[in-house]
């Protein structure tokens, strides 16, 4: 689960990023996360993540207090957490087996752990058969499939998802989506950044849509319509 | 967690990827090994030395011989006579005399082709004991003892040479400490810029690794490790060219006659101190470079 209460944050300069938010996002639940350019987004998922404390406001992750958490418990959070970034982040040399293997060795996994679930989660973004080649050889599609697939390998409970679709064309858009809804409905908690209103609107689910560091609506009534648009 | 609960594949996982962070810099890794070796030599060399010097003090300060110095106003007589006296002191286990010829004939041979002490004659030197002690430990007591006796002059313990090896051993020692620390640091520093590099090299793979929840310690072990092998490599190398080095001083000492006072042990004899500093400071320096280097890149 995910709760902010009345969370603020201002960076060092000045620059007030977050006035203010409340927001809670269940167990199992997929949400997503729109906003203008700047209105928060991506700081709400460093606040997630442990990269940024709130300046004032409680976070609640996973059973981790993110105002009050320590240092070395940091990575045990992360473990609950998987992030898709929107600029992939995939090791150049490595292969696609590796991109994937590497992570569960991070936390310490066992060699016959990794060749068991490396293939299964490769199979369920659907890179199975390319998982000698390199993200270089890989398409934007496939690319994010893999961001996806290791993003999911360490079996988090929730998933964000920070403007996955951005480079996409809308097929491969709708393969992604369609991909992150079948992730979620395996029971893993969603959160998906976009700024893509169509795809919000195919994929009818809860919006929380900021601006200016504030919440301005909530729902499950589709798209918000925020200025400036 | 963390590095206790360390199994066995991750082992064969953090040497792999240590030597690989040595590879992919291989010329960085040769200049900080021989750096490394360079900096090793020079401590070694004052180890050795030091331990040396020490040895040697320790030998001076073992041999118990003083001597007593009789009054020239004496007569032969009565100086032989002071042996009895000075041979019922406490601690004197035996008292020798030697006449002033005996003594001149032994002061020349010491001073052979020495032109300043040619026309040095026996009425110049006295009448002398050489008295060896039971216990030099009480080497002050005695002297003040015998220096109670009628008929003795002066008394020479062997404090001088002992006590200018006892400086030498000291400034050594200082010197040996800065040295050694400078020169430690020197390498630390290279091995922690090396390991630096493959660090940088592979920053994105710390930053997924830290956002997938790895420790910093596990992050941290293949860079340690790599560290490691480049000190002990070091530290290997050094220990095998601080042996010839030594071996080599060692032949070129044995031909100079003047330099024999210099009592060096061979190398075999230094094996277990110097094995023991070469590991440890590769240890050190490879280690404690990798540990400092990391903290850099873990705060993400
Ligand atoms: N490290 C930082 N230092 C100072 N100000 C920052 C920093 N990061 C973000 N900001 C500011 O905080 C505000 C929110 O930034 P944030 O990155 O959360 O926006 P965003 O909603 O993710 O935007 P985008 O859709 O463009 O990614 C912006 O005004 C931004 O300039
Ligand atoms: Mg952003």
């Amino acid at each position: 689960m995910i709760e902010f209460s009345k969370v603020t944050k201002s960076y060092s300069v000045g620059t007030r990023a977050l006035k203010g938010v409340s927001m809670q996002i269940e167990d199992g639940e997929f949400a997503f996360l729109v906003g203008p350019s700047g209105s928060g987004k991506s700081t709400i998922i460093k606040l997630i993540t442990g990269e940024l404390k709130p300046t004032s406001g409680t976070v609640h992750v996973n059973g981790y207090s993110l105002e009050r958490i320590r240092k070395r418990e940091i990575p045990y959070l992360r473990r609950t957490v998987g992030v898709v970034f929107q600029d992939f982040r995939l090791i150049e040399n490595k292969t696609v087996y590796e991109n994937v293997a590497f992570v569960m060795r991070a936390i310490g996994a066992r060699e016959r752990e990794i060749r068991e679930r490396v293939p299964y989660v490769l199979n369920l973004v659907g890179l199975d058969t390319k998982s000698r080649r390199h993200p270089g050889e890989l398409s934007g599609g496939e690319q994010q499939r893999l961001a996806i697939a290791r993003a999911l390998v360490n079996n988090p409970s929730t998933i964000i998802a920070d403007e996955p679709t951005g480079n996409l064309d809308p097929a491969r858009s709708l393969e992604i989506m369609s991909l992150l809804t079948e992730i979620n409905n395996l029971g893993t908690t969603m959160l998906v950044v976009t700024h893509e209103r169509d795809l919000v609107e195919r994929f009818p689910r809860r919006v929380i849509t900021i601006d200016d560091g504030l919440v301005v609506h909530d729902g499950m009534d589709g798209y918000y319509q925020y200025e400036n648009q | 967690m963390g590095i206790i609960s360390m199994k066995i594949s991750n082992i064969g996982y953090l040497i792999k990827e240590g030597i690989r962070g040595i590879f992919l810099h291989g010329f960085m890794s040769f200049a900080a090994v021989c750096v490394t070796v360079a900096c090793l030599l020079i401590v070694g060399s004052f180890s050795c030395l030091t331990y040396n010097v020490s040895l040697m003090v320790e030998d001076l300060n073992k041999t118990n011989e003083i001597t007593v110095i009789i009054d020239e106003n004496l007569p032969y007589a009565e100086a032989l006579s002071v042996g009895t006296d000075i041979n019922l002191v406490d601690n004197v286990l035996k008292a020798t005399f030697k006449s002033r010829e005996e003594a001149l004939e032994e002061f020349l041979k010491e001073h052979e082709g020495d032109e300043a002490f040619e026309g040095v004659m026996a009425e110049d030197l006295r009448h002398r004991y050489i008295v060896v002690l039971e216990d030099n430990s009480k080497l002050e007591q005695t002297v003040e003892d015998i220096g109670q006796i009628p008929g003795v002059a002066k008394i020479s313990a062997d404090y001088e040479l002992a006590e200018g090896f006892s400086t030498l051993e000291n400034v050594l020692s200082i010197a040996s400490v800065a040295v050694i620390v400078v020169l430690l640091v020197v390498s630390l520093l290279i091995i922690s810029n090396t390991v630096k590099l493959a660090m940088y090299d592979r920053r994105d793979e710390i930053a997924i690794m830290k956002m997938v929840g790895a420790t910093n310690g596990f992050i941290r072990l293949p860079y340690v490790v790599e560290g490691f092998i480049l000190g002990m490599l070091g530290a290997a190398a050094a220990f095998g060219l601080e042996w010839l080095l030594y071996d080599w001083m060692l032949r070129e000492l044995d031909k100079v006659d003047t330099l024999n006072m210099f009592n060096f042990v061979p190398f075999e004899q230094l094996l277990i101190p110097m094995v023991t500093i070469f590991a440890g400071a590769g240890l050190f320096v490879g280690v404690v470079g990798s540990w400092t280097s990391i903290r850099k890149f873990m705060d993400v």
